[in-house]
């Protein structure tokens, strides 16, 4: 059965041109203003939306998303908040997913969280440190409730391994532009193109890339010869450098535009 | 008899495995691979050998605390002095261990995170003696707590990098230095100080230690002409405790006994005792007991003493936990305290706070058994670091 999200790439498919995937932790910078940032996103045109569960060890990010999990963990967000926030994105018309750090998955309960990403109009779950020798029970969960199990793979990935781990994977493989942790890079690392390259050779599941893109010239770049190109910290830090919570939410559906245009020209 | 040798990929029952980020899997799985090779290395195995021979100080002593022992019921205390080692502690068994691998491996640079600064001042001194670039991340708070140590690491030549994120310990500082990693994997190793973490880490940390109870069984016969009737031991993220218990688990007679830091108390919610207190669940990069809440969120732990104020714990230990093979107990601060003192005033060996938990735990074991026990007690570490913490505890003016 396809989800949302597997007609977001095949249309983005016919379209020509990569989907643009925003990244938002639930609950920052609060609970209503995480929704706030969700239309205003989903405004400034971006296709699908990843609605991040913000955990106290966030080994894979850097100082932003670091600094977002905090602020929106101080305010007590759960479990509930997050299915409320993908609820919110769904409802606007987008595709969306959440990213999580397993603990969270198993402290709820495996199945349990696979059915309430389904309930709430959700298309997967994007799993960075979970590792596919411990994602038995996982698999089986999503594949129960029809959702898409989203693994992150990286530059030092090995090709049998790229094998396996795309393999266990649907909607989409999440390819992390280099070797390092979530944030806004100057530049986008040719090991990101090397490795989209690599896993065209062993899956045709559409490839989205990640880690520190944040503008349009990085954007465009990516859409070149990637299926989808996620951005987060840089959404993120708009809402953290604003004076006002009016002006971060313009600035991400400025920079959701921008982006926007970025994705449609890079081919 | 159940044993907890692990099995594929590092599990110990259900705990234990690889929760990690994909962009480490090459990493750990070439570094599982140079311990494979270097356990079957007779070059290695000597050269390791060697050093703790030359450099360490091994074997470490046993000593029988007699004085202490009218405090316990009267039961022989035998004193497994890991104290005695260079740099203080158990932590330098595993640290040339690794730090052996390191080169092995072709790498220049390790990581490490620490909490008392053991770890880190172990780290820092075979990166010295290896040639080796070494950074050590630090809790803020435990740079205050230590600053000894943290003076120790920079003399010896490392750069010491506190931590500000979250709690400012060692979890934090632990969630540091895995972000290096990723980023410098290709130069870097992680050595990584305790029998935590992804697999190999908990198995080959404690491969690296288990020295520490082969000796003291050849030790114990040797003086009371049988094994002893219970080992314990200080429990934060476990390595001494494994070290020393790991080559009793087959002797069914005796009872290993984990000693947590209890803090204000369990029941306070302010501590750090994480089998006796904790759930099953996974943080860095290995399924055990966690500290945590309804979210799965790590809930912060809480102990006077900076290297066992860790919200989770060695796999292993969970899994021995679980099949009752050993017992886990937590002791809070004033009853480590008291030990600590105690083992001072009545020996004339000023043992680290983490230790002085052990020690609180065999005045109780020692009353519960009674005269005819004999207690082996890991004395995993020396107390000079914590003359500042001990003296403020005690109203010591300084």
């Amino acid at each position: 059965m396809a989800t949302t999200l597997d007609q977001v790439f095949a249309q983005t498919k016919a379209e020509n041109r990569a989907a643009l995937i925003a990244y938002i932790p639930a609950g920052f910078p609060t609970i209503e203003g995480c929704k706030k940032a969700i239309k205003a996103l989903v405004d400034g045109g971006v296709d699908a939306i990843e609605i991040g569960f913000p955990y106290s060890d966030p080994v894979m990010d850097g100082p932003i998303i670091q600094a977002a999990a905090e602020q929106s963990l101080a305010h007590g967000t759960g479990a509930a908040d997050v299915f409320s926030a993908l609820k919110c994105a769904t409802d606007a018309g987008v595709a969306a997913v959440v990213m999580t750090y397993w603990n969270p998955i198993e402290r709820y309960g495996v199945d349990e969280f696979a059915k309430s990403i389904a309930d709430n109009g959700g298309s997967g779950v994007i799993t960075p440190d979970l590792t596919i020798e411990e994602s038995d029970r996982w698999i089986a969960a999503t594949n129960n409730n029809g959702i898409s199990p989203i693994y992150v793979v990286a530059p030092s990935t090995n090709d049998s391994r790229l094998g396996k781990v795309t393999d266990h994977c649907s909607g989409f493989i999440y390819a992390a532009s280099l070797m390092g942790v979530t944030g806004t890079r100057t530049s986008i690392s040719s090991g990101a193109s090397d490795l989209v390259a690599r896993i065209r050779k062993v899956s045709e599941l559409p490839i989205a890339v990640g880690l520190g893109v944040s503008n349009h010239v990085q954007a465009r770049e990516v859409a070149g010869y990637a299926d989808g190109v996620i951005v987060g910290s840089a959404f993120i830090k708009c809402l953290l450098e604003a004076d006002t919570e009016e002006d971060g939410l313009r600035a991400i559906t400025e920079l959701a535009q921008d982006l926007a245009k970025g994705v449609r020209e890079g081919r | 008899m159940t044993t907890s040798e692990s099995t594929i990929l590092g599990h110990f029952g259900q705990y234990g495995g690889r929760f990690v980020p994909e962009a480490l899997i090459g990493a750990l799985e070439e570094l599982e691979a140079a311990h494979i090779s270097a356990l079957k290395d007779p070059i290695f195995q000597a050269e390791l050998a060697q050093l703790h021979q030359t450099y360490t100080g091994r074997p470490s002593i046993l000593t029988e605390a007699k004085r202490f022992a009218e405090y316990a019921g009267g039961a022989r205390i035998l004193l497994k002095r890991e104290d005695l080692n260079h740099t203080g502690s158990h932590k330098i068994n595993n640290v040339l261990g690794q730090a052996l691998l390191t080169k092995r491996m072709g790498k220049k640079r390790i990581i490490a995170e620490t909490g008392a600064g053991q770890h880190g001042v172990a780290s820092a001194t075979a990166a010295a003696l290896m040639g080796l670039e070494c950074v050590v991340y630090m809790g803020e708070e435990d740079t205050r707590r230590q600053s000894l140590n943290v003076a120790r690491m920079k003399i010896l030549g490392a750069e010491v990098v506190p931590v500000t994120t979250g709690s400012r310990t060692l979890k934090d500082a632990i969630n540091e230095a895995m972000r290096d990693w990723v980023t410098n994997v290709e130069t870097t190793h992680y050595l990584l100080g305790t029998v935590a973490g992804p697999h190999p880490f908990p198995t080959m940390v404690r491969d690296f230690h288990k020295i520490i109870g082969q000796e003291a069984k050849i030790q114990v016969q040797e003086l009371v002409g049988r094994l002893p009737d219970a080992v314990l031991a200080c429990v934060g993220g476990g390595s001494n405790a494994i070290g020393i218990f790991h080559d009793f688990i087959a002797d069914a007679s005796v009872r290993l006994i984990g000693l947590e830091a209890g803090g204000d108390g369990v029941e306070t919610g302010r501590h750090a005792a994480t089998i006796t207190g904790g759930t099953a669940g996974v943080l860095h990069g290995t399924r055990s007991y966690v500290l945590q809440d309804e979210n799965g969120q790590t809930v912060e732990s809480h102990s006077i003493s900076a290297g066992l104020d860790y919200p989770g714990v060695g796999p292993e230990h969970a899994y021995l936990h679980d099949i009752g093979r050993a017992e886990y107990r937590a002791i809070t601060d004033a009853q480590a305290m008291h030990a600590f003192s105690l083992l001072s005033k009545t020996e004339g060996i000023i043992p680290a706070i983490e230790t002085a938990h052990a020690l609180a735990g065999a005045i109780q074991v020692g009353n519960e058994l009674g005269p005819d026990a004999v207690l082996l007690l890991n004395l995993s570490g020396r107390g000079d670091k914590d003359v500042q913490t001990a003296a403020e505890y005690f109203g010591i003016k300084l």
